[in-house]
């Protein structure tokens, strides 16, 4: 078992899957890296992403282990599935990491975003925004007579749905999180 | 009782405690107290360059020469940054460096204080890894840790940023013993199931290869051994990457000679044709590969490299083994003995049929002249005047290179230093004193072209200083001459700006340093020249005036197949498509 409490993943090689991966298909992964949490830990992730030309979809990053000085990245980027290999190689020769682990491919993940959006209006579109919040489960967390900032979790799908609804009812401002995963099951 | 002393001391200390007693470097104001230490004490030596660039590939040669890590001290901001170069080169060819930099003191960074830049920034992408240590009492550990870092799995080279109040500040010293164990502990053993597979495929390839890397000499001169007893039991054919030249000696009747853009015609050909390729310690760079689709089309390819993201980053591998490769090469070889020792008999000697057909080609063959001296019959007569010696060669960058590796051979691992990965011209100076001080009694030879040598010569004062007999065998072309051949190739003979007008008289310049100038043009006068060279027991600058216009043969154009290769004058004509001549 690893310090991320994950599996080890689909070869017997761990972390690094070998299988023949050449084509061109684009792939979204979700890798969750843990690293020593020390200074410029982050600078070296990102540096190799856009060194080596990666993409990074979302990234989030916090101290999981207080004692043993960890922290945990997740990171969703797309590429062939070539080219997610490379990315997790390279990541395991960064000398801060410990572990890289791709969610997506070990047995599935939950994954959850959390965003706070600023509604501005008045009249039907308030009271609009008020009801679609609703479905969508949004708390309200701040409010005056002209606004509301809502609070929502979800998917990243389900926060780009929330969103795209809120527009035309004057969505003023978004903050978002990036995607925090774990895998599924023990 | 954990011992208490400044950082300064600690940083001698941790040296001493790692076996260091050689440092190339260059003092300033962020690194006087560590340079104060060193003038208080006698078990390391330290050699003042003249450049830091220079210290950093002097470093190099004395790794690549000695397989410990090389160390450099360096004062901050441009000391620093003039390091740059080195180490992006140290970290493109696996080099074991260590580089210890002075920084402003913590109080003062991010102030734009005198001297101040962000070392840890710059350097992070052309290290393995470095440290901006703020606790004097972490700093030995970090030292320690650092050495660690370089010198596993694949090695590269480390830097540590030492701010001066640092340096200034008493703290306790942690012994080399009891650092803290680092979590970086790369693999060293393959994988027994894939090397089992491997010895089936080794059993029963009809058109086999090695095809063997720099790899091949991080992992010791004890690997070296291990493939040449693997190389003469199996029979099969063996080529190398310029990296890996010396890990099989080039007197060895399996010996093809290198491959690549500049390999010979029989190492490419066989590396095209085969149906197994054992890739150990090299890593499909594209001067090797050419055209990516048509590598190798029919080959089982092994890949045996310690570092994963070498496998399947360019080319698809049928069985990866990642581990080190001289621990891999001893179970291949444990395994392949206890199943019975077998080759493919028939196959093979149909195999090496072809590959004497192909070595018929005499690829290296050149038009000789009575009138000028040509670059390659003046390496001819190096080697033959200085085979069987004790003998270290180094090189700069560009056609000069290519000719060495073609024309010289290398018995044994650790004998070649060039720049590879990096291509860096100005490496070959200062590496050739950085072999030199490892090895003082050793034949020490800079094969350089005039060009790349005035990218570093203020070294010849580091070597006259410490009296390092080291010989700069320049081939002098007056040109650019391997930018000048691509654009003969590539861009409609447009010689643009690919010579120098003004090259120094380097006879006066090598009296004005102190050491020997030696003049050459006549190929008459060639061996007792290089006599005299040799004979010299002090530093010395051959100016060797070789044909202008020679270009390097054979060549595999930019983006073609290794089956495409030209082979002299009458077949560059349109030889490199449109796609190709956008490739570098
Ligand atoms: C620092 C650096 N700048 C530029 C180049 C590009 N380059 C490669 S070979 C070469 C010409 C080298 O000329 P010279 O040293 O005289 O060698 P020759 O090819 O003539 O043997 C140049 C400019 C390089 N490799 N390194
Ligand atoms: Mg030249």
């Amino acid at each position: 078992m690893s310090p991320l409490k994950i599996k080890k993943g689909s070869t017997k090689h761990s972390a690094y899957n070998l299988r023949p991966t050449f084509s061109d298909v684009q792939e979204t992964h979700t890798l969750a890296v843990l690293v020593d949490n020390e200074a410029g830990v982050l600078a070296r992730v990102i540096g190799l992403f856009s060194g080596r030309g990666y993409n990074i979809d979302s990234l989030t990053v916090a101290e999981v282990d207080h004692e043993g000085g960890l922290s945990r990245i997740t990171v969703v980027t797309t590429g062939t599935p070539q080219v997610i290999e490379q990315i997790k190689a390279q990541l395991g020769r960064i000398v801060p990491v410990h572990d890289v682990h791709d969610l997506t491919v070990e047995g599935g993940s939950v994954e959850r975003e959390l965003a706070l959006i600023k509604v501005e209006g008045a009249g039907d579109k308030r009271v609009e925004a008020l009801r679609l919040a609703d479905i969508f489960r949004a708390q309200v967390v701040d409010s005056t007579l002209e606004s509301f900032v809502f609070q929502i979790t979800g998917t990243p799908e389900k926060v780009d749905a929330f969103a795209d609804l809120m527009r035309p009812l004057g969505l003023a401002e978004i903050a978002r999180t990036g995607v925090a995963a774990l895998s599924r099951g023990i | 009782m954990t011992r208490q002393m400044t950082g300064a001391k600690m940083v001698v200390q941790a040296l001493k405690d790692q076996g260091v007693d050689t440092v190339f470097g260059y003092p300033g104001g962020a690194v006087l107290p560590i340079y104060d230490e060193i003038f208080q004490q006698n078990g390391i030596r330290h050699f003042l360059v003249r450049h830091e660039q220079g210290a950093v590939h002097a470093a190099e040669g004395y790794a690549r020469a000695t397989g410990k890590p090389g160390v450099v001290l360096v004062t901050s901001g441009p000391g620093a940054t003039n390091a740059v170069t080195g180490l992006t080169d140290a970290l493109m060819d696996s080099i074991p460096i260590v580089v210890l930099t002075g920084q402003v003191p913590t109080f003062m960074i991010g102030s734009d204080a005198f001297q101040e830049a962000d070392t840890v920034g710059i350097t992070r992408p052309c290290t393995k890894h470095n440290w901006l240590v703020k606790d004097t009492d972490k700093l030995s550990g970090v030292i320690h840790e650092a050495f660690h870092v370089a010198t596993s799995g694949r090695p590269g080279p480390v830097l540590v940023d030492i701010p001066k109040d640092v340096q200034f500040a008493s703290g306790s010293y942690t012994e080399k013993a009891k650092a803290k164990v680092s979590h970086y502990q790369p693999q060293v053993k393959g994988d027994m199931e894939t090397i089992t597979q491997l010895v089936e495929a080794i059993e029963n390839a009809e058109r086999p290869i090695f095809y063997t890397g720099g790899g091949v000499i991080n992992s010791g001169p004890g690997a070296s051994q291990l493939l040449r007893e693997l190389v003469e039991a199996t029979g099969f054919p063996i080529t190398s990457t310029l990296m890996g030249l010396g890990c099989y000696p080039a007197s060895g009747k399996n010996w093809l000679g290198m491959l690549g853009m500049h390999g010979l015609y029989e190492a490419n050909l066989a590396m095209h044709d085969c149906d197994l390729m054992i890739n150990i310690g090299a890593r499909f760079d594209d001067r090797i590969t050419g055209r990516l689709d048509a590598f190798s089309p029919k080959s089982k390819k092994a890949h045996i490299d310690i570092d994963p993201s070498s496998i399947n980053k360019v080319i698809k591998t049928d069985m990866p083994i990642i581990g080190d490769v001289g621990h891999v090469l001893e179970d291949v070889l444990k395994v392949w003995k206890a199943r019975g020792r077998k080759v493919n008999r028939e196959g093979l000697s149909k195999w090496w049929a072809r590959i004497d057909e192909w070595r018929k080609v005499d690829c290296l063959k050149y038009k000789p002249s009575e009138k000028t001296i040509k670059p390659q019959h003046a390496l001819d007569r190096l080697e033959a005047l200085t085979k069987g010696r004790d003998r270290y060669i180094c090189t700069e960058v560009g056609q000069h290179q290519m000719w060495a590796a073609q024309y010289l051979g290398f018995e044994d691992p650790n004998r070649w230093m060039t720049s590879g990965g990096l291509g860096t011209m100005g490496y070959g100076t200062p590496a050739s004193i950085g072999v030199q001080v490892a090895h003082p009694d050793a034949l020490v030879i800079n094969v350089a072209g005039e060009a790349s040598w005035l990218m570093n010569m203020q070294e010849m004062g580091t070597a006259v200083q410490y009296r390092l007999p080291v010989k700069q065998f320049i081939l002098n072309n007056e040109r650019l001459g391997m930018v000048r051949q691509w654009q003969e190739l590539l861009h409609g003979e447009r010689y643009s700006h690919s010579w120098s007008e003004a090259l120094p008289d380097f006879v006066k310049l090598a009296e004005a340093f102190g050491a020997k100038g030696i003049l050459c043009k006549d190929p008459a006068d060639l061996d007792d020249a290089i006599m005299e060279m040799l004979d010299y027991d002090g530093p010395v600058i051959f100016d060797c005036l070789v044909e202008k216009h020679e270009n390097c043969f054979p060549m595999i154009p930019s983006g073609e197949p290794h089956n495409k290769m030209l082979l002299g004058e009458a077949s560059t004509k349109d030889a490199i498509g449109s796609k190709g001549a956008v490739m570098v």
